[in-house]
């Protein structure tokens, strides 16, 4: 499709903070979350998980199982039929154990009983026989020759000769003369980074309700960020017709990026097919840390050159990322975000993804990128600092802007991110005095936004309300925002428009929610069928006044003749045109479909302090500033959020969450109350500044704005903790007893 | 013609250069065409590509206009969370 123009207009609805659709229901506990689903004659479907990292699977009986009562069906995974390579293939080894477990919590069998407590007892009764393997969690112990190969045949070609098999996609990026760049800098240097893995933390574990008909046909209820991959990739499982599996979409208690795939669905489907019952399929918490997505972890060099006074001069970072047992493409993602904030002539990036014996990593929040710009902005922090230079004015002078050759390729449009900066620089954050113990980083972030496949439709009520119907679940306020762009659209208020999210068979194609991009794609749509149903309502009153369709225009929420030549005609509401409806050719609608390209790209600059106790190693995080370029904020509450809510997951990532594997390869951390996510009581209000420059490539503006507050916070406190205990720490997270071990390696 | 920028890791597939020109006149066409004159470009190409047209991003608008003037950049697929 061509892109659609931003024009500038005044917002009637747009832009206001009005009543959230689903606050009455989240807050009473009227919404219908994935574990609430019920059908009647229900099962309970368990998992029997692998308690080893690397194992091959011998033989499994399920005979004693099968036997006891209550039990209705067993499931391995003989009963899926082998799928071809591919991605469908990898997430069914994911979800289920074909040959060998390759990772601490793989299922290897799964029970359907008429009680939880029959399944638990089942599942006990089921023997495996396993022929322990060794195993290989950590990134560079796993790129080591003589290390234990999780899986053979993803070894890309481009793989360096000194990696073992277990080093498997290779992407490179870039421009210029690196080496020419490093001769003409005064200052290079060059640091090796560490990131742990972490969870989403999403509050809701994953829940589905699964139920095949003995007709081939399959509904499926489940909490997920898109129902129509889930749809494909179950099909595609279970060898049935995309059309006979309706998928529907539960509330969602938190995605960021973790509900993008499947871990139990393909398994409730296969229960229930073999029992003939109705399978229901809740994960226990350590089951969501154990056998879900989880981040990458990372280890990535950087170097980089600077002049005395702050112009980079080349830039150069290799990124390592494990994303568990089977190939990932967010080490692409990270090499190409590294360096999108600076305008260089010699950039260069490589990102290589490792095979672990640890879960699938799923996407959080801008896969790849945080780790990688917490290492570039981390040394850039510290030239500044060895160069006597201020960190802000030394991004200011290497921003990317608009003609800048970014660093994965593309020249930039019209972009934000000197305009970020510089609301930074003007706000009182960066100049308020600091105390002993106390330290204010700095970091800008990245993220490529997209659009993608999307229908949505718009139905005109015949008591001139509006339905607006649309296939993505709403992760971040999007049923508002949809609405409200409806209602402006329309020229009628905003609580005349209800927006719903449906099942994969009642409307088109949708694409996955994620991407940040449903705010600008689907709301493009909602704007497109508007005006389609306006087309429609303006036919209709020229046939009541008997006039030209063209002599016909909408204007605030009326009908009206165009002009004196086309008559003098009573403007027509949008109430009174639907109530004639059916006199006038039945009921009115407005529908779109399409492939939105024109996302834009989006960047944020943080501001953090914090104080560090030298006794304990503690982190406080005393003050906190977003700032972003979020194009049209069309419900700024849920912007904010949305700046808030990364900005409070990053700042997690660096001080505390991380995945920890113990010698045997088991995960030792697998609850809230070991794997340390922030909590209210632990951060300090968190301050927004939102720049609303216009994205040219949607109609009102609107710019994606979810992924990009994750990205800033690993290094604007990482920088914040180099100036509060004087010494820089390379690997996160930054948990209490690393910073005290700084502290002391530093006093010697 | 159309110039089109390809990533590091794939310029052993076009004989080391970072830009070569194809007959295209849109999305599809310099895909098919980048395929056919660089056949080691194909085991990518199936796995899903997106091209960065003039700076905007598509993954798979096929009849995207393409210009001779225009700045054409091969990407992998894009994704997010």
């Amino acid at each position: 499709m061509s892109l659609d123009e931003f024009q500038k207009r005044d917002f009637k609805v747009v832009g206001q903070r009005v009543e959230r659709p689903d606050g009455i229901d989240k807050v009473t506990g009227r919404a219908m979350y994935g574990a609430d689903a019920y059908a009647t004659g229900m099962l309970v479907g368990k998992m029997l998980r692998s308690p080893h990292a690397h194992a091959i699977i011998k033989s499994i009986d399920t005979s004693a199982a099968e036997a006891l009562a209550g039990v209705k069906a067993v499931v391995t995974a003989a009963d899926f039929a082998p799928l071809e390579a591919g991605d469908a293939h990898n997430v069914l080894d994911a979800c289920i154990a074909r040959k060998k477990a390759l990772y601490d919590g793989h299922a290897v069998a799964a029970v359907a009983a008429t009680s939880e407590k029959i399944a638990k007892a089942a599942v006990k009764l089921i023997e495996v026989e396993y022929e322990i393997l060794p195993h290989v969690t950590e990134i560079e112990d796993a790129l080591k020759l003589d290390a234990p190969i999780v899986q053979e045949g993803f070894r890309n070609k481009k793989i360096p000769a000194d990696m073992s098999d277990n080093a498997s996609n290779y992407y490179q990026f870039g421009h210029g003369d690196v080496d020419a760049g490093f001769e003409r800098a005064d200052l290079v240097i060059e640091r090796k980074f560490r990131t742990a893995a972490t969870h989403q933390g999403y509050i809701e574990p994953h829940a589905c309700l699964a139920s095949m008909g003995p007709d081939g046909k399959g509904d499926l209820w489940c909490c997920t960020q898109g129902q129509y991959y889930v749809r494909a990739l179950c099909a595609q499982i279970m060898a049935m017709p995309e059309s006979q599996l309706r998928v529907t979409a539960s509330e969602i208690g938190g995605g960021f990026g973790g509900k993008t795939t499947i871990f139990i669905e393909p398994i409730a489907l296969k229960l229930s097919q073999k029992s003939g019952r109705p399978v229901k399929i809740v994960m226990s918490r350590e089951e969501v840390f154990k056998a879900s997505g989880p981040t990458v972890s990372s280890v990535t060099d950087v170097k980089i050159g600077m002049t005395k006074d702050g112009r980079i001069t080349a830039g150069d970072a290799y990124l390592r990322y494990q994303g568990g047992a089977f190939p990932n493409i967010t080490c692409y993602l990270g090499a190409q975000s590294a360096f999108a904030a600076y305008d260089l002539e010699a950039v260069r990036t490589v990102g290589i993804n490792v095979l672990t014996n640890r879960p699938k990593q799923a996407a959080y929040r801008a896969p790849g990128a945080p780790m990688a710009i917490y290492a570039v902005e981390s040394v850039v922090d510290e030239m500044c600092q060895e160069l006597g230079l201020d960190p802000l004015e030394v991004r200011l002078l290497n921003a990317a802007k608009k003609g800048t050759k970014s660093s994965y390729g593309p020249t930039f449009d019209d972009i934000g991110l000197v305009a970020t900066l510089e609301a930074a620089k003007a706000h009182p954050h960066y100049c308020a005095p600091l105390g002993p113990n106390q330290g204010r980083g700095l970091s800008c972030g990245f993220w490529f936004n997209f659009g993608g496949n999307t229908s949505v439709s718009l139905n005109i009520n015949f008591d001139g309300t509006v339905g607006v119907t649309e296939g993505n679940p709403d992760i971040g306020g999007s049923r508002a925002s949809i609405s409200m762009m409806a209602a402006e659209e329309l020229g009628i208020p905003y609580d005349k428009v209800r927006t719903i999210v449906t099942d994969t068979n009642s409307l088109g194609h949708n694409d996955v929610t994620d991407g940040s991009r449903v705010t600008f794609a689907v709301g493009l749509a909602t704007i497109k069928a508007a005006r389609a149903a306006i087309r429609e309502m303006c036919n209709r009153c020229a046939k009541l006044w008997d006039i030209d369709e063209d002599a016909v225009v909408w204007k605030d929420g009326f009908a009206k003749p165009a002009g004196p030549n086309a008559g003098d005609y009573e403007p027509m509401s949008l109430a009174e045109i639907a109530a004639k409806s059916p006199n006038t050719g039945g009921p009115i609608a407005g529908h779109f479909e399409v492939n939105a390209d024109g996302a834009g790209v989006s960047f944020g600059v943080h501001l953090c302090d914090i104080e560090v106790d030298p006794e304990t190693g503690f982190t406080k995080v005393l003050r906190y500033t977003v700032f972003q370029d979020a194009g049209k904020a069309v419900h700024p509450d849920y912007v904010e959020g949305q700046m808030q809510g990364g900005a409070a997951q990053g700042i997690g990532w660096a001080l505390n969450e991380e995945y920890i594997y113990g010698a045997d390869g088991r995960l030792q951390n697998a609850g809230f109350l070991d794997y340390r996510v922030p909590v209210a009581s632990d951060l300090p209000k968190i301050d927004t500044v939102i720049l609303e420059i216009p994205n040219p490539g949607h109609p009102y503006g609107v710019r994606g704005v979810g992924e990009t507050p994750i990205v800033p916070p690993l290094a604007a406190v990482s920088n914040a903790m180099a100036q509060a205990i004087g010494t820089r720490m390379f690997e996160l997270p930054m948990s209490p007893p690393k910073v005290l071990k700084a502290i002391k390696a530093a006093r010697g | 013609m159309v110039r089109v920028l390809i990533w590091g890791s794939l310029q052993s597939a076009t004989d080391g250069q970072a830009k070569v020109e194809v007959e295209a006149k849109n999305f599809k066409q310099v895909i098919d065409a980048l395929g056919k004159d660089y056949p080691g470009l194909t085991e990518q190409l199936a796995q899903g590509v997106s091209l960065a047209i003039d700076g905007v991003i598509y993954k798979e608008s096929w009849f995207t206009p393409v210009r001779p003037d225009s700045e054409v950049v091969l990407m992998p697929l894009m994704a997010g969370g």
